[in-house]
This record gives C-alpha cells, structure tokens and sequence, in this order.
C-alpha cells in the first residue's frame, strides 16, 4: 500500500456557501471519514483554520524569523487533507474523487515519498 | 547480416519487449535499460550466431538475464526488483496473447489520465514505438532536452505516483480508452500534418499509429470506436502516396492522382466502415471514418457525394460540437450549398489561432469573389504555417487566387 495526501485548497475571495451547505458538507465529509476508517484506509486527516492564522518560521543565521501570514502569495491555499492509503494511483484518485464530493472542492492527489509498511 | 538487421528487429521487437520487462520488474527505467542492454548484446552475437528464429523471445530472455546481471553488480538496486525477476522461471516460453496483454497494459499506463497529453503521446511513442528521443522530439518541434525531461518526468509520475500497469475494467473502458485513441490519433496526424521537412520522420509517426489502432483493434474486438479509428487512419494512409506530388510538393485531396492511392488499404477501410454502420453504434471516429469512406468512394473529386458527406457531419458535429468539426462541416457545405452559405457560418467561428481556418476562408472569399480579403486570409494562414512544403503550396493557392477575376 502506498500513502497519498489528499489536499483541499481553497480559494481566496470565493463566496462563502450557506449554513445549509456548509452543515450538509461537514456530514458528507463525517460520512467518507467514516467509511475511510471502516475500509482501512485511514492515516490521519484534518480541517484548518483560515490561511490568516498561519505563521511561517525561517531559519536565518540560525535565528527563528517569524513572519505572519501562509508562504504564498497564491490565491489558492490548503484549507484541510486526508492523510489515505490506497493500493496505487488509480485506488487514490477514486478516494479523491469521493473527497471532492463530499467537501464540494477540487482535491490534490499526491504520493508520500516512503511507501507505507503493509 | 548487418546492422540494419538488428536495428529492423529493434523497430519490431523493442516495444513488446519493454512492455514484458515492464511486467516482470515493474519499473518502466529498469525495463528499458535491460531491454537496451539486450540490443547491445544483439549487435555483438547475431552476425556470428545469425538472427535467432524467434527474435522477440531471445531479446526478452536476455533482457532478463541483464536485468539479473545488474542487480548482482549493484547491489544498491532495490532487492524487491530483482527478487520479483530471479523468481520468474527464465525459460518462460513467450506466448502470443500473453505479449498483447503486456503491450496493452502499457498503452493504458502510457495514456493515463493523470499525465499531460504531451507526456502521453511521448512515452506511447518512446516505450511502444522504441522511437528514440531525437525523433520524438523533432516530430514536435521541441528541443531535444526538452522532449528529454518530459520523458523523464512522465516516468518519474509513474513511478512515486504509483499509476498501475493493467487494463481497465470494463466500467473504466470508456473514460480509459478515449485518451488512447486520442494519443494515437495525434501521433498518426504529427505524422501526416507534416511539421518538419523531415519526410523519414513524419512516415514512422504514420506507420507506427497505424500499427498501434491495429494492436488495439486487435486487443478489443468489441470496441466499436477501436475499430473506427482504425478504419479513419487506413483509409487517409490509402491516400498518403498521392499526397505528394513529383517534385515533392503538396497535392490536396481535389487533385491527387487517385490511381496512387493503395487500393489494398481503401478496400479494408471501406470494409469496415461497412461493418460498423451495421452495428448502428457511432461514435466519432467511427462517423469520421465514414466521411473518408465517401471520399475514397469516388472515382475522380468531381463525382464526390458531397450531400451524404454534409449528412455525416451534420451527425459528427451533434456528436462532437467543436468549432474545428463546424469548420469541417462548412467546406462540404459550400460544396453542397454554395460558398456564400458557408463563409456566413465559418466567420462566426472562434477559431482565429487555427491554421486550417484561414486556409478555408481564404477559399470562400476568393470563390466569392472577394479578392482583398482573400488575399489577407492567405496571408495570416502563411503566418501560421511552419512547413516549407505547405508553404509553398499556400503560396501557389494565393498567386491562383490573386490571379483570378
């Protein structure tokens, strides 16, 4: 089995959905979690705070440098992931295309450099 | 026995090995090395011991024993590699259906859709044509380094993204096979299109998509868009000997000497054509296949049935609404309607960038009569043209239509 991160971007400026589909997103989104621990796919997974929470920390003359904000400039920006294992790339992206359903947001699929144990 | 004899069983033999290597280390990489270290083998045996009677079997199983040979020597080579080779029985006789399945395998790992159209057509071209880089990279006008890394990083995708060597169940089929055929498709029109004035080039993209629509139609029977896109590219290869002229020039469709044309290639295309209007299933390969089917059928352009040609793309185009299938369309249009009928629906096309768009308005202003506008229009296709042979042949059609009325 290999370990795939599933990443949620989200985009900057995008109009925020109602309470309605945010609450039945959230239970999609609980359901699929659900279903990933029961199948066994299951690593870890969570949701984060807005891009504006984040503090980035660089090494500079072997000093902290804190800066307030995400790293990028981009417009898109991680908003939360799924940690999965899938068989290969193909079992990856149907668990993707499942996550994107479910969350309503297009989902980036990619490998973990060291293949998981079993 | 010469070179040429290894480099012939190279062209026939390289991508069926691969494809077997492939399976039997799982690594696209280690299989080529092995497979090229095999040929390296080839050059040095085959003029002393002559051409094995079955050369595909012996570069598999030498392929093998090289493989082996490597991961002896570096012993940093990841163990699971060799392992899964030296508990493969060396002698494992080579069957026929077995090879298809691998090459099959390939294609669809080739194609997959998690690569670039790019990337797609230059591994198909690489691992199942045994093109070499040089060539791919000159059929595409892109710098060899280039067409190099892009080779590279298709592979690496494959390898750390973990993309499966096997066939898609039948489920998958229709989103799984539609990359594929449009990979051969492009390969075979890189080839017929004419980019480079290399003509040795452009003849080995033709051969080898014919070859590949061959293997698949051969692989999926039942796979009626398979079988049309074969059909397609039989029945333009049928024309590809009158499509240049004495002096090397291009000759369009309308004038070509249909005597040059391969009768042997228009009679199986027409012949499938047949059988797939009796399935009643079509599909847009197949309804392009069918346009071709009608062209081929006339004895000389005049007799053309340009009526049943507009017919077919009036369904080609409610299967495949583009604006290069409405440009299509138009040309049989002006021929059924008039040209006036036609240029109204080509000036509503967005299509400015497009080379062919501009060939075609060209044709309709000057059978208008609008001689200025014409002359533009041929000028903005010849600065879309990167081929000397079509330029020249442009350049032709704007003297004509400068010289008229």
């Amino acid at each position: 089995m290999k370990q795939y991160l599933l990443a949620v971007h989200s985009v900057e400026g995008e109009a925020e959905p109602s309470t309605e589909v945010i609450q039945q997103m959230f239970a999609d989104v609980e359901a699929f979690n659900a279903d990933m621990r029961a199948t066994g796919a299951w690593v870890f997974a969570g949701g984060l705070h807005p891009p504006t929470s984040a503090t980035v920390v660089r090494i500079k003359d072997g000093e902290a440098m804190l800066t307030d904000g995400p790293f990028a400039e981009s417009k898109e920006q991680l908003g939360g992931f799924w940690v999965l294992k899938a068989a290969d790339l193909d079992a990856a992206l149907e668990l993707a295309r499942r996550g994107a359903v479910a969350c309503g947001k297009p989902v980036e699929v990619r490998p973990f450099r060291d293949d998981a144990e079993d | 026995m010469t070179e040429g004899t290894v480099a012939d069983a190279f062209r026939a033999e390289y991508g069926r090995a691969v494809a077997t290597l492939v399976r039997l280390l799982g690594d696209i990489t280690l299989a080529e090395e092995a497979v090229q270290d095999a040929f390296v083998v080839a050059l040095e045996r085959w003029p002393d011991i002559g051409v094995p009677p079955n050369p595909g079997g012996w570069i598999v199983t030498t392929a093998r024993r090289k493989a082996i040979d490597r991961f002896r020597r570096e012993s940093t080579r990841e163990a699971r590699h060799a392992q899964a080779l030296l508990l493969h029985d060396p002698d494992e006789p080579q069957e026929v259906g077995a090879v298809r399945d691998d090459q099959l395998r390939l294609l669809f790992t080739c194609c997959h859709p998690a690569l670039s159209t790019e990337a797609q057509v230059a591994l198909t071209l690489r691992l199942l044509g045994g093109l070499d880089t040089p060539q791919i990279a000159r059929a595409f006008l892109v710098p060899e380094p280039t067409m190099a890394q892009r080779l590279v990083r298709a592979k690496k995708k494959i390898r750390d993204a973990g993309i499966p060597y096997r066939v898609p169940t039948e489920s998958e089929l229709p989103a799984r096979l539609r990359p594929v055929l449009a990979v051969v498709y492009l390969v075979y029109t890189a080839g017929h299109s004419a980019t480079t004035g290399e003509q040795l080039v452009q003849e080995e993209l033709c051969d080898e998509a014919v070859r590949l629509a061959r293997v698949l139609a051969e692989l999926m029977p039942d796979e009626l868009e398979v079988l049309g896109l074969l059909a397609l590219l039989l029945l333009l290869d049928a024309r590809r000997p009158a499509r240049t002229g004495s002096a090397g020039e291009l000759v369009p469709l309308g004038r070509q000497d249909r005597s040059r044309w391969d009768r042997a290639l228009v009679e199986e295309g027409q012949g499938r054509v047949r059988a797939l209007l009796r399935r009643g299933m079509p599909g847009p390969y197949q309804v392009q296949a069918a346009i071709q089917a009608v062209h081929t059928d006339a004895a000389d352009s005049g007799a053309t049935n340009w009526r049943q040609i507009l017919d077919l793309y009036d369904l080609l185009l409610a299967l495949l609404p583009t604006p290069v299938v409405a440009l299509n369309r138009a040309v049989a249009l002006a021929e059924v309607a008039g040209p006036a009928g036609a240029l109204n629906v080509v000036e509503t096309l967005p299509l400015q960038g497009y080379q062919p768009f501009h060939v075609v308005r060209a044709d309709l202003l000057t059978r208008v009569g609008r001689k200025p506008e014409a002359l533009e229009a041929y000028d903005r296709a010849l600065e879309l043209t990167v081929n000397t042979v079509e330029r020249a042949h442009l350049q032709r059609r704007r003297a004509e239509a400068s010289g008229a009325g």
